[in-house]
């Protein structure tokens, strides 16, 4: 049974304390219940000790990570950090996570998605991004817990393994690592990528004005030094480009959202005219029932609607080129808040806004799930 | 609309305490955006339904403790990147808070929203009169553009006075 004795048998009368590894529990407890020894827990896990205790020794420094339980996910990490957490999700997990390498950013950064997928080939897919816009450091750090989240839910929560049998999951949580590392090194706000274009001393694209839907037209802008600057070209950004090769050699992805902050909103196609899509009444629908779910946690509060109406005319952007490859079920969320900490949202909200999202994503995922096209 | 003049809108809020959100207060409003010269503030009027919470032990608190510092404060990067504000910088944040309002009104279109989103500097100028002077250096978030602004703005407090932007502009960007 392997059972290690943390005080050993003295003799009649004395107590045993004992650690047992899990797969010996059972045999052991119907061993002592046969024979009319009591016992009691004193630690129900002793490896959740082990592991905070490895945490506090190591707060404090800039540390290796051992291991995605002892990750805090309420606080936000560097790239390396996010990377580094990457690689041990896959290998804690093995059968259900791996890792990609879809491309590289500008300053040859390598550009990661993680695959979740119970098997079969070539499933009907969920994409989800986060971090495209680099300021919006709420997204990268939902994108982490998101990853977990699967983990930890795939067998025991009804929703996410009924998903899981039909579809795969992709997720590419830093979708701008350029963008991010500058955000951390030189400009908490900087947007864009870090690309540079002759004629201009201006650096980066606007990575969600690059796309080919209505690229260069009004609501974008054609000067490099805007924040809203489309590129020379649409895909001419490596991450965009990256993304679409990977959307277009897949050709099973039945489901997109790409994600944002700040502003509580969640939106479908289109932002580069004010032609409602085909699908306009189900978005809405769908876009609802998911506003509700993530209302049901914190009471947090969203609007939802297309692009265009919602927020402001966008063109070259992300779902309007996703809705034109017959993505249908292409949305993009605005995370917390509405202003009051903006790009700034203080750590300790990460956690809450990544449950109440996680909710809508599970509707948007669902709905795909039950109505494959 | 109102031809020749601009368009007015009529709108009907809920004032929330930040501080106590259970605390509201409804009023009404009407905005108007002047056609044309995009350089004039817009006009607006209000009538708040009720009364303001009073607020004087906190705003005396907060006086007496700038009144009395030897040196002058200084402060930068306020939230911080995490988005940490510590509570001695809580009524500066609020401060500059109110006093962006004023700007953004001065500068406001039918095509702009803005938001505060950075204190990035923020100095004391200590006066001999009784007011509290500071100096902000804000980022100032607009959402159409998108572009984050640096705005300069010398912003004047007296608990019994209130609040008073003297001077604002546009800060020269830096690289």
């Amino acid at each position: 049974l392997q059972l290690d004795f943390w005080l050993a048998p003295r003799g009649p009368g004395y107590p045993v304390d004992i650690r047992v590894p899990f797969p010996s529990l059972q045999p052991l407890k119907a061993h002592l219940e046969a024979n009319g020894v009591s016992y009691s827990i004193m630690i129900e896990d002793v490896q959740a000790l082990v592991d905070n205790e490895q945490m506090e020794m190591l707060r404090g420094r800039r540390r290796l990570l051992v291991s995605t339980n002892t990750f805090d996910y309420a606080t936000y990490h560097s790239l390396d950090e996010i990377y580094a957490f990457m690689d041990l999700l896959v290998a804690e997990n093995p059968n259900l996570v791996s890792k990609l390498e879809i491309g590289r950013s500008t300053e040859n950064r390598p550009i990661y998605v993680l695959k979740f997928s119970k098997g079969g080939t070539n499933r009907p897919a969920v994409w989800i991004d986060t971090g495209i816009h680099s300021r919006e450091w709420v997204t990268q750090a939902s994108g982490v817990w998101f990853a977990k989240k699967i983990v930890l839910d795939h067998e025991n929560d009804e929703g996410l393994a009924s998903i899981l049998d039909k579809m795969d999951i992709f997720l590419e949580i830093v979708t701008n690592p350029d963008g991010f590392v500058f955000t951390q090194t030189q400009n908490r706000m900087w947007r864009k990528t870090r690309s540079r274009h002759s004629g201009s001393t201006c650096i980066g694209v606007d990575p969600n004005r690059n796309w080919d839907a209505g690229f260069g037209g009004p609501g974008a802008s054609g000067n490099p030094c805007s924040e809203t600057y489309h590129g020379p070209y649409a895909n001419s950004e490596p991450e965009v480009k990256a993304i679409v090769d990977f959307v277009k050699n897949h050709g099973n992805i039945k489901a997109f959202v790409s994600i944002h902050s700040y502003s509580q909103l969640l939106l479908y196609p289109y932002g580069y005219t004010s032609m409602p899509v085909p699908d306009q009444k189900e978005l809405h629908q769908v876009s609802e029932k998911a506003v509700a779910a993530l209302s049901s946690l914190y009471g947090t509060k969203y609007k939802y609607g297309s692009i265009i109406t919602t927020i402001y005319q966008a063109s070259g952007g992300t779902i309007d080129w996703t809705y034109n490859q017959g993505i249908k079920y292409s949305f993009t969320f605005e995370l917390r808040d509405t202003g009051r900490y903006g790009f700034l949202l203080p750590a300790k909200q990460i956690v809450p806004t990544a449950q109440e999202t996680w909710l809508a994503l599970k509707v948007i995922m669902l709905h795909a799930r039950n109505h494959l096209y | 609309d109102i031809d020749d003049v601009g368009h007015r809108y009529h709108l009907e809020l809920v004032l929330e305490d930040i501080l106590d959100k259970d605390s509201t207060v409804n009023c009404t409003a009407e905005v108007l955006y002047h056609l044309g010269n995009k350089n004039i503030a817009p006009d607006v009027q209000f009538t708040i339904e009720g009364e303001l919470k009073n607020t004087d032990e906190a705003d005396n608190i907060f006086y007496n403790r700038i009144k009395s510092l030897e040196k002058e404060l200084v402060a930068e990067n306020i939230p911080d990147s995490h988005g940490n504000v510590s509570p001695e910088m809580e009524p500066i944040r609020l401060l500059a808070w109110v006093a962006s309002g004023y700007v953004i009104w001065q500068n406001s279109t039918e095509n702009t929203k803005f938001q505060l989103a950075q204190i990035k500097h923020v100095k004391q100028v200590k006066r001999s009169d009784e007011y509290l002077e500071f100096d902000y250096i804000v980022l100032l978030h607009e959402m159409v553009s998108q572009e984050i602004i640096p705005w300069q703005m010398t912003v004047l407090w007296h608990p019994q006075h209130g609040v008073q932007v003297t001077q604002d502009s546009r800060h020269p960007k830096h690289a």
